[in-house]
């Protein structure tokens, strides 16, 4: 998955049927410092996100998946909204775990 | 799948349900020389990571639901597993 930020919305009145129904937004992909990166793209979108709001896509065969047991033709899909992140202070190094930690 | 380190975690209230009750975590991938690799990805957790440690992340959809238990749900990324150490063949690599 990725995070991004929907920048707009899309509307296409002729597309494959399997596509009906589905609302296209348009979304920017975000950074680890959350700063905007690379090309916008278009994402299907279950949740109902707006426009401004953070959220978390996911692409590839996956993305149809979110729409079960629908199967539109989507290679991106938004699926969650994000509240907030919460991020280290400073990238350091931390000791890795004991596996006794662990389960 | 891509060696990473844990640089946070998200808060999501509304996501899809086969995302609850998993951390959802902030990954940025590594070079093996310990710097940046692109941009960071979001992961589903499967082994319980936090923030700092370096994690073996999965970068496909079928690896990925396997290991967070869920299949045929919108999962493309998830953490499997902490990276203790990483040994270069002198030579070949």
């Amino acid at each position: 998955m990725q995070l991004g930020r929907v920048v707009g919305c899309v509307w296409a009145t002729v597309k494959n049927p399997s596509l009906e129904g589905y609302r296209l937004l348009l979304v920017q992909p975000l950074a680890s410092d959350l700063r905007d990166t690379g090309k916008r793209l278009v994402c299907t979108d279950w949740t109902g996100a707006g426009a401004g709001e953070m959220v978390y896509w996911v692409r590839g065969r996956e993305a149809s998946i979110a729409f079960l047991p629908g199967q539109p033709p989507s290679d991106a899909t938004i699926v969650g909204i994000v509240d907030s992140v919460h991020r280290a202070a400073a990238k350091t190094s931390k000791p890795a775990r004991q596996p006794a930690e662990r389960h | 799948m891509l060696i990473g380190r844990v640089i946070g975690e998200l808060v999501a209230t509304h996501k899809h349900p086969s995302h609850e009750g998993s951390k959802i975590l902030f990954v940025q991938p590594l070079n093996l020389d310990g710097s940046d690799r692109g941009d960071a990805v979001v992961a589903l957790d499967a082994v319980d990571a936090g923030v700092g440690d370096r994690v073996l992340v999965t970068t496909e959809g079928f690896s990925a639901m396997t290991a967070v238990g869920r299949t045929q749900s919108p999962i493309d990324m998830a953490v499997i597993g902490f990276i203790d150490h990483v040994e270069l063949v002198s030579g070949v690599a």
